[in-house]
């Protein structure tokens, strides 16, 4: 005999999970009385949103399902951004709420939402549970969708009397049995053989990775297969790390911020082998002008990607990994397309990424800096705007799941929170989140989690009392008029003090190094107020809807 | 951009129907016509939609219905041989004398039943493919259709072939 809460609990645990991210409220009191007993851990977030972001955050450093926490109605509803950032990036995560009692659903009781119809959109898939006997094989089945295929979130919302509600007999199934939920893991052999006869005829080819190497954790694979073909690859945002920064075959990120060799090789390549990406419009710019000499061969998971933005030579539905596996056992050794790969050297050589080197305080240099002393061997998380792409741009990843950002949703305030999930992730690694004035006041509460828990997460801000992007696009595209995007300034110090937590204030080229050191030696959580360079950009820029071969702040081609 | 009547056999499940539409909706796909009910197999239903766009479009929106977990299966009938049908319940003014006559003659031709007899008004029931639905329409608009009611189309393979056999 157990309670729907209790079999909640154990079938968590049977799940594998160690941690749950949350904040209680009066309908989960039965589950958060069941944890009080159990020896899952649980971490007592400031905001649900958090709560969701750092399950997010988690699954992404560790690549198992997150799992976040929250009552009913305000709670389940403060979720709903973190599982738009997951379902855009295709995370992995398990999202339970709180429901009223079956008995007043659809009456508009105290704290009431329809938390399934808002998440329809923005979940993989989700459940409202109406009976205490199903519990256990939902959390199966829940588990099993966000994890598999295309990972995703789910949400489970457990009205208060399936958690009261009481089981004679309670069986945990050790299988799933979904008719409609089939994804494909292995590639059609004959597709393969096509695109490996494609590439071997190709003279200038390039490899367009994306997020789902990561999550198929194809990283090594991928780097065979470029080393196999000598076939530069490009990443997107959410595919760096899947080759080492400094590869000589990686030509960085692409598309609106990306470098210009990336770019330049996209548009003069005449195959593009593209891996787990979905030709998103911050990549393709133009999407006619994207790759507009090349013949296609795109490896998805998800055969809705394929094709949907722009027309694909061959496809391939199946695991990244699988695939490339597969392809590696039938290639052989192609020697290096010696002209392409010149060309590209010269690129790399005449069209680097630049600053400005003056002495002032820029955030590049304090990407740099960082860089230089983490040596790859730690988590970087970011918040969303210029903070984002400086980081992309300047830190020289080593390893995959170890670049953590909101990509598909672009959420400011992801960052923090998300960097708390990837260090219990990963507690053997420093966790850095790179933040903006802006975002960091999104999620700015998180400092109590921190505070109360020791959690040694570093923030390091990038203030430059704007929000910065927008400001760029004001300043290059709105005639500098300035609408509403200046922040007065903020001691984020005094604001770390008054938590509980130790700060600097950087001001100086000369201080940031120390900054970084004092950071990283503080065993416990630490932040970095960097004051830049106010009206710094990103470039190279690509403006939207131009052609990525059509960049502002670059060089033209030569 | 021509209509495509998809077959989607789905579980039978709370908001499932909500989940297919919600999904035409936010991808901003305009569903012509929507037509439920269960079918052969127990605990399952089958929805009939028609879907108007091109091929490519199409082709997205089947995959991306694919998606839903309780989906089971999608097929696009357009390009088989199938029986299509509706049906229509019109609501017609016909005051007694010649109009009435009148209207029971189109209803004949049609072979629409009639299913009701007011003082002022008579009921047509009518199935058949949606133009000849339209053209009765059209005609019983002269004597003034005050409503007008039709199910959305289902459609159903010819021959042995079912929508479980097809690819
Ligand atoms: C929740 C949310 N609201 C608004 C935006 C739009 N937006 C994108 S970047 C940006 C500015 C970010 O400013 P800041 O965090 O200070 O970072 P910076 O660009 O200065 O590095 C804004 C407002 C967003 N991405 N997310």
């Amino acid at each position: 005999m157990k309670t729907g809460a209790k079999i909640l609990v154990e079938s968590l645990q049977r799940e594998g999970v160690d941690i749950l991210f949350g904040y209680p409220g009066g309908v989960v009191l039965p589950i958060y009385d069941e944890l009080y007993n159990s020896t899952l851990k649980h971490l007592l977030m400031r905001h649900e949103q958090a709560a969701a972001h750092a399950a997010d955050g988690y699954a992404r450093a560790s690549g198992k399902v997150g799992v976040c926490l929250a009552t009913s109605g305000p709670g389940a509803c403060n979720l709903v951004t973190g599982i738009a950032t997951a379902y855009m990036d295709s995370v992995p995560v398990v999202a339970i709420t709180g429901q009223v009692p079956t008995s007043l659903l659809g009456n508009d009781a105290f704290q009431e939402s329809d938390i399934t119809g808002i998440t329809m959109p923005v979940t993989k898939h989700n459940y409202l549970l109406k009976d205490c006997r199903d519990v256990a094989r939902v959390v199966k089945e829940a588990f099993f969708i966000a994890g598999t295929g295309r990972p995703g979130p789910v949400l489970i919302d457990i009205p208060k009397d399936v958690s009261t509600g009481i089981v004679e007999k309670v069986e945990y199934p050790e299988t799933v049995n979904l008719r409609g939920y089939n994804p494909t893991y292995k590639g059609h052999k004959r597709q393969i053989d096509k695109a490996i006869e494609m590439i071997a005829a190709a003279e200038r080819p390039v490899i367009y990775a994306g997020g789902g190497v990561i999550s198929s954790n194809a990283s090594a694979e991928l780097l065979g297969l470029a080393n196999v073909l000598t076939i530069p690859v490009t990443t997107t945002l959410m595919g760096i790390g899947c080759i080492p920064g400094d590869h000589p075959l990686n030509l960085g990120m692409l598309g609106m911020h990306g470098t210009e060799y990336a770019n330049f090789a996209i548009t003069e390549s005449d195959l593009l082998l593209a891996i787990g990406v979905r030709f998103d419009d911050r990549v393709t710019g133009k999407a006619e002008k994207f790759a507009p000499n090349a013949k296609i061969i795109h490896i998805d998971i998800d055969p809705a990607e394929i094709g949907k933005n722009k027309r694909v030579d061959v496809p391939i539905v199946g695991d990244t990994k699988s695939v490339i596996k597969d392809m590696l056992a039938s290639i052989k050794k192609t020697g290096a397309k010696d002209s392409w790969i010149k060309r590209i050297k010269h690129w790399k050589q005449h069209h680097p990424l630049k600053y400005k080197k003056d002495g002032r305080l820029r955030p590049q240099f304090i990407i740099q800096q960082m860089s230089e002393l983490l040596k790859g061997d730690a988590i970087i998380v970011s918040e969303v705007g210029q903070n984002q792409m400086w980081t992309a741009q300047w830190y020289n990843f080593k390893n995959p799941r170890t670049w953590i950002t909101s990509g598909g949703l672009g959420t400011m305030g992801y960052g923090f929170p998300a960097a708390i999930g990837a260090h219990f992730a990963r507690p053997d690694l420093p966790v850095f989140d790179v933040a903006g004035d802006g975002s960091i006041q999104m999620n700015i509460q998180e400092m109590g989690t921190v505070a109360a828990n020791n959690i040694p997460v570093k923030i390091a801000i990038l203030n430059n009392m704007y929000l910065g992007m927008v400001r760029q696009w004001q300043e290059l595209f709105y005639d500098r008029r300035y609408s509403f995007t200046e922040l007065p300034p903020v001691e984020f110090v005094k604001i770390a003090n008054a938590y509980g937590i130790e700060g600097i204030k950087v001001e100086s080229c000369d201080d940031v190094l120390p900054a970084l050191r004092a950071a990283l030696d503080c065993n416990g959580p630490f932040v970095m107020d960097f004051r830049i360079e106010r009206e710094e950009n990103v470039f190279p820029m690509v403006p939207a809807g131009a052609a990525i071969n059509e960049m502002i702040g670059g060089h033209e081609p030569t | 951009m021509k209509p495509h009547t998809l077959a989607v056999f789905v579980e039978n499940k709370a908001g499932v129907l909500s989940r297919v539409t919600g999904l035409f909706s936010r991808r901003g796909f305009n569903i012509e016509s929507l037509a439920v009910g269960t079918c052969e197999e127990p605990g399952t239903s089958r929805i009939t939609i028609v879907v108007i766009g091109d091929d490519e479009k199409v082709e997205q929106v089947m995959k991306q219905l694919n998606k839903l977990i309780d989906v089971i299966k999608v097929t696009d009938l357009t390009e088989n041989e199938r029986v299509e049908r509706e049906l229509a319940l019109i609501k017609v003014n016909a005051e007694p004398g010649a109009g009435r006559a009148e209207i029971m003659q189109i209803a004949q031709i049609f072979r629409a039943q009639i299913v009701d007899v007011g003082a002022k008004s008579l009921i047509l029931q009518v199935t058949g493919d949606t133009g000849k639905i339209d053209a009765l329409e059209k005609l019983l608009r002269q004597f003034g259709v005050k409503e007008l009611v039709r199910t959305g189309r289902i459609g159903i393979l010819r021959g042995s072939k079912t929508i479980a056999s097809t690819k």
